[in-house]
């Protein structure tokens, strides 16, 4: 085993310049800037803002779709604060009010939509192309995602991914309104949900995964020959 | 500085880290050298064992050269490094309880392996039993088989020994092995 004392002999020999990360703050704003622009693309090409202008003069509707959005950006902000080692976990609450929000307003409107609608809303096509949409929206996201979060290297890697899975799946959803010109029902909401679910969880999961592969992401010369450590960073 | 907590190094360390940031290999060097005992410090509250402390020390700087980029110099230096040791310290207290969970330590009574080196108690055995069946042999096998296979001694050593040819000792010799394998099969089947 290497010494401590020969250990940091190797860790100064290799003191090269860093590029200093940029504040959690600047990189969330990147990346939802960048969500934004191809949001945008998407939907003025698809021609959506037009019913969705309509859409929006209902409060209700205006204040979920609200909800849905500042989730996703408060949850993006949160995963990036908590790549960071010296922030709080507490930003992990953050996205939590406006969840709670959106989750309040989709439940009043399936209760409603529920009671009128009855058995006519309840097709099961329609609802899995919303799921196949949040699932398949996130998927590129979360690659985006990862690759601005990785050269944060976070030390737990599956906290922050839990809160940019729930981000990138209430931005999809954000994005699912577009395309999803009724009131949701019970059957909606709880695919959307199941869909949210999803991502969050597989999101977490590929965090704890990316914690295991650690000693990867150190530079082989950088450790010490002889080195026991095999949970490097 | 056993009270990492009473330290009040952390503004010269961030001035430190930040030419470590822009490669001054002496700062950080300093920097490493500085952090160190205050490192072990933490890592000594949560290991028992010395050598354990040790090893997250090193994890702990190893993370701390890994993702130095992460640290804003405008920013107090000391909650950066103490949760990467937390973290890192943590970490090695999980995956030692994983690892105890599912090993046991090994006794005595657990050396089963295949070098003969480990297996003290059959060798401790076998060597009474050929005690044993030399002692059944006759004079002149046992004298032989003693002196050249057991003692190591040479040929004409033997011979000056015994007061027998040097011809004669390797026919006792022979006679003597070939005798004793019949005694151990023998004892080994009584078993």
């Amino acid at each position: 085993m290497t010494t401590t004392e020969n250990l940091i002999e190797s860790l100064a020999a290799d003191a090269r310049p860093v590029r200093r990360l940029w504040p959690p703050f600047a990189l969330a704003g990147t990346w939802l800037v960048g969500f934004l622009i191809l949001a945008m693309i998407l939907t003025l090409f698809t021609n959506a803002w037009p019913a969705m202008i309509v859409r929006l003069e209902g409060a209700r509707f205006a204040f979920e779709i609200a909800a849905t959005f500042a989730t996703g950006i408060t949850a993006i902000i949160a995963a990036f604060y908590l790549s960071l080692p010296d922030r709080s976990r507490l930003w992990l609450v953050l996205p939590l009010p406006t969840l709670l929000g959106w989750l309040g307003s989709n439940g009043y409107e399936c209760y409603g939509n529920w009671v009128v609608y009855s058995r006519h809303e309840l097709q099961w096509g329609d609802t899995s192309k919303c799921f196949v949409f949040i699932v398949g929206i996130s998927i590129p996201m979360a690659v985006a995602l990862y690759l601005v979060v990785r050269r944060a290297r976070p030390l737990d890697a599956s906290r922050v991914m839990m809160a940019g899975g729930l981000g990138i799946a209430a931005l999809a959803a954000t994005l699912l309104q577009f395309y999803h010109p009724f009131d949701v029902t019970f059957v909606d909401l709880a695919v959307h949900m199941l869909a949210v679910l999803v991502v969050v969880v597989a999101m977490t999961a590929s965090g704890a995964g990316l914690s295991r592969f650690r000693p990867y992401l150190i530079p082989a010369k950088c450790l010490p020959s002889g080195s026991r450590n095999s949970g490097g960073f | 500085m056993n009270d990492w907590r009473a330290s009040n190094g952390g503004d010269e360390w961030s001035g430190l880290m930040a030419r470590a940031q822009d490669g001054d290999a002496a700062s950080y060097r300093l920097l490493l050298m500085a952090i160190t005992p205050y490192l072990r410090a933490i890592a000594a509250r949560h290991h028992r064992e010395l050598r354990d402390a040790e090893d997250s020390v090193q994890e702990i700087l190893l993370t701390v050269h890994a993702i130095r980029h992460t640290y804003d110099p405008g920013r107090p230096f000391k909650p950066w490094l103490v949760a990467i040791a937390r973290r890192r310290v943590i970490d090695r207290l999980r995956a030692q309880g994983r690892r105890r969970a599912r090993e046991t330590f090994l006794t005595p009574e657990h050396e089963t392996f295949a070098a003969p080196g480990t297996n003290l108690y059959e060798a401790d055995f076998d060597a009474r039993a050929l005690t044993v069946a030399v002692a059944q042999l006759p004079d002149s096998q046992r004298k032989a088989v003693t002196m050249l296979k057991l003692e190591e001694k040479s040929l004409n050593e033997a011979a000056a020994a015994t007061g027998m040819s040097v011809a004669a000792l390797k026919v006792s010799t022979h006679r003597a092995v070939k005798n004793l394998r019949k005694l151990m099969g023998r004892t080994s089947e009584n078993e």
